[in-house]
């Protein structure tokens, strides 16, 4: 567990970046100082090969956390590819083994599907089946997630554009997952993935917008992979939120706190290795647990951690642990229906007043 | 053939040497593996390569240290070729806690990463994009290094072949796609799965040299070998090998191919064999002698009758074992 203030107001005189600024700052600095640092993905950069006419760096990703880079570090190690995910991540995985530390861009986690076995079967695996012999020093960087209101820009991407997935790739033995939530800990955590020796998937929320900006310090710094922060604390209940749910938990606390409800809220931020002490030790003092997921609940995140916390603190609580995911649906499409879909603060609300009461 | 093939190459006496013992090896590692699990011995699902040895060998001949290769559930040939110890391999195959993979990978995952090998790999075609990834690696670091992508005629098939041949041609990288094409995919004839003559053919939707090899012939394997590693060096990007060949025993141990083909056809290809070809040229051109190949015959088998012994004599993984490695850091 770690604490920061990296989900408080940002001071005005302290420099704020957003989400995918962050990003782009922690894969420059490390690119600076390791040359064995390599970004490869689908338009990372854009208009690959056009700079004799003048074009580069016509796309930067779906965040735009790679614009920028192919100026500074040339093609050779700002490589866009064809739409391969299958052959890129796969030569990800070869080149993590023979001495490179590459950090590969899967533009949105729907796409995993066509690259599973890369993730799951050969980077997860690897250093396990070959008994310790090598390391695997691979970033995959991948964005997931719905909009999730009306008023937000852009969306309405449906089932096939919008999709959490994590809960798929954290199941996997050998794999690292982080879900970073603010500018803060994005740059951190991808740090600390890229300086990892072992396969990380950071998952980026594409819709984190205005919640996400803050404050960021210019220098290279890691947030912990494996520990949930402590956002808020608080004694009446626990609320556990991934990604952009952390946010609307703090968004329902609020307002609990209004009506005099103190709730303490954990933001996950790596889903695996799960550090489930933090949250064990959160729920032993609550005595009530609300864990809030933007997945589909069957499998999921959400429900994994209500079965630790019943398994190892069932003693400790005074009411049902609740869960908050997605319905069992595919992600519609009509912004009405996508709005309906994801996790609410209303919805966090409601659950933890009838828990309380 | 190409423009690329026109020069006949010869190999030194020690190159010749170290082709037959490697072929020799592997034939020895693959008959001991059959009589284990004919006896009872349990090595876990395996593959045997005999039949195919003239590929392994004669590419891996015009390979240096530090070149790299992925290879396939059919593995053990290019492990050995790449010079791979065969004890380890066996203890391995033992599930023993001194094997190449500390008993955690078995037949389908045996590697030796200090001979940069980069694991043998039983999902048809993944092995083939690590190859690619070393390749860019190398290119990245400035490193002399080339990268052999083995896979099967049931490989030619899967997307991730195609798309690594893509991305290889497109960045140029020093790659060579070797098709062991020994006629099945498991029980599936390769006439049923492949809409043209040559896996080789394919090589032109990449811009590549495809060229088509006698797999029973080392000699010719490894010259072919010789050229692509050449062109791949010099920058000038990757080559298609397809390697004609034949597997002599079914898919898997418990397979019995005469399910699937007849045994006829398993007589031609015999009559054809790497091992009893190579002795026949040496007897009647040379430059070895009968009695130095047969030298090595009997110090391969000294060599797979240490193995065994190593591999019964060693202990089990500790507990622990299950635990460890599965985080990297």
């Amino acid at each position: 567990m770690f604490t920061s203030a990296s989900l408080a107001p940002a001071k005005s005189a302290v420099r704020e970046l957003n989400f995918g600024q962050a990003i782009n700052e922690a894969i420059r600095q490390e690119m600076r100082r390791d040359p064995n640092i390599i970004v490869m993905g689908e338009d990372i950069a854009g208009a690959a090969g056009r700079a004799h006419l003048g074009f580069i760096d016509a796309w930067g990703g779906p965040l735009r956390a790679t614009r920028g880079l192919i100026t500074e570090f040339g093609p050779e190690r700002v490589i866009d590819t064809p739409i391969s995910e299958m052959g890129f991540v796969g030569a990800g995985v070869g080149a993590a083994m023979s001495g490179l530390r590459p950090i590969v861009e899967v533009m949105f986690v729907d796409l995993i599907g066509v690259c599973y076995d890369q993730i799951i079967n050969q980077a997860a695996k690897m250093h396990y089946m070959m008994g310790g012999q090598i390391t695997l020093p691979l970033v995959i960087r991948t964005t997931f997630g719905t909009r999730g209101d009306q008023r937000t820009y852009g969306g309405g991407a449906a089932a096939h554009h919008s999709q959490t997935l994590y809960s798929v790739l954290a199941h996997i033995p050998g794999l690292k997952v982080v879900v970073p939530s603010t500018a803060y800990n994005a740059k951190g955590l991808t740090i600390a993935a890229i300086r990892d020796d072992g396969p990380v998937i950071v998952m980026e929320h594409k819709f984190l917008g205005l919640s996400a900006k803050g404050h960021v310090p210019e220098e290279a710094y890691t947030v912990p992979i494996g520990e949930c922060e402590v956002v808020q604390r608080g004694r009446d209940i626990t609320l556990v939120g991934i990604g952009r749910m952390t946010h609307i938990c703090l968004e329902a606390a609020a307002d609990l706190a209004r009506k005099g409800i103190e709730a303490e809220v954990i933001d996950v931020l790596t889903l695996a290795p799960l550090d489930e002490n933090t949250i064990l030790e959160s729920v032993r003092h609550t005595h009530r647990l609300v864990v809030v997921d933007e997945d589909n609940p069957t499998a999921s995140m959400a429900r994994d951690i209500a079965a630790r916390v019943a398994d190892k603190a069932f003693d400790y609580l005074d009411a049902p642990i609740k869960t908050i995911t997605a319905p069992e649906t595919p992600v519609p499409f009509a912004a009405v229906l996508e709005e309906h879909y994801v996790p609410k603060a209303a919805t966090i609300i409601n659950t933890v007043r009838e828990l309380l009461t | 053939m190409t423009e690329e093939n026109v020069l006949p190459l010869t190999p030194t006496p020690g190159k010749l040497l170290w082709m037959y013992e490697r072929m020799s090896l592997i034939r020895e590692f693959e008959e001991r593996l059959k009589w284990l699990v004919e006896t009872g011995v349990p090595v876990g699902a395996v593959h045997y390569y005999t039949g195919q040895e003239a590929v392994a060998a004669g590419v891996c001949a015009a390979l240096e240290p530090t070149d790299w290769i992925a290879s396939t559930h059919r593995g053990h040939g290019h492990c050995i070729a790449k010079g791979v110890d065969v004890s380890a391999m066996m203890a391995e195959l033992y599930g023993k806690v001194t094997g190449t993979n500390h008993g955690k990978g078995g037949s389908m995952h045996i590697t030796d990463f200090s001979k940069h090998m980069l694991g043998v790999n039983p999902i048809v075609g993944a092995g083939v994009t690590h190859a690619v990834g070393a390749a860019l690696s190398a290119k990245v670091r400035r490193a002399n290094e080339v990268s052999v992508a083995f896979f099967g005629d049931g490989a030619a098939s899967i997307g991730a072949l195609h798309e690594s041949m893509n991305l290889a041609a497109i960045w140029k990288l020093p790659v060579l796609f070797v098709c062991e094409n020994n006629g099945y995919a498991q029980a599936t004839p390769i006439e049923y799965a492949l809409p043209i003559k040559h896996i080789a053919e394919r090589a032109a939707g990449y811009d590549m040299p495809g060229v088509i090899l006698d797999g029973q012939d080392v000699i010719e394997v490894w010259a072919a070998a010789e050229i692509a590693v050449g062109r791949a060096r010099a920058g000038r990007g990757p080559s298609l090998l397809e390697c004609k060949t034949y597997r002599y025993y079914g898919h898997h141990q418990g397979d019995d191919p005469l399910r699937y083909r007849t045994a006829e056809e398993e007589q031609m290809a015999r009559s054809r064999d790497c091992l009893k070809r190579f002795r026949e040229q040496m007897e009647i051109n040379g430059p070895l002698t009968l009695d130095q190949l047969d030298e090595i015959d009997a110090r391969n088998t000294r060599l797979l009758d240490e193995a065994i012994k190593f591999a019964q004599a060693s202990p089990l993984p500790a507990r622990e074992e299950l635990y460890s490695h599965v985080y990297v850091s």
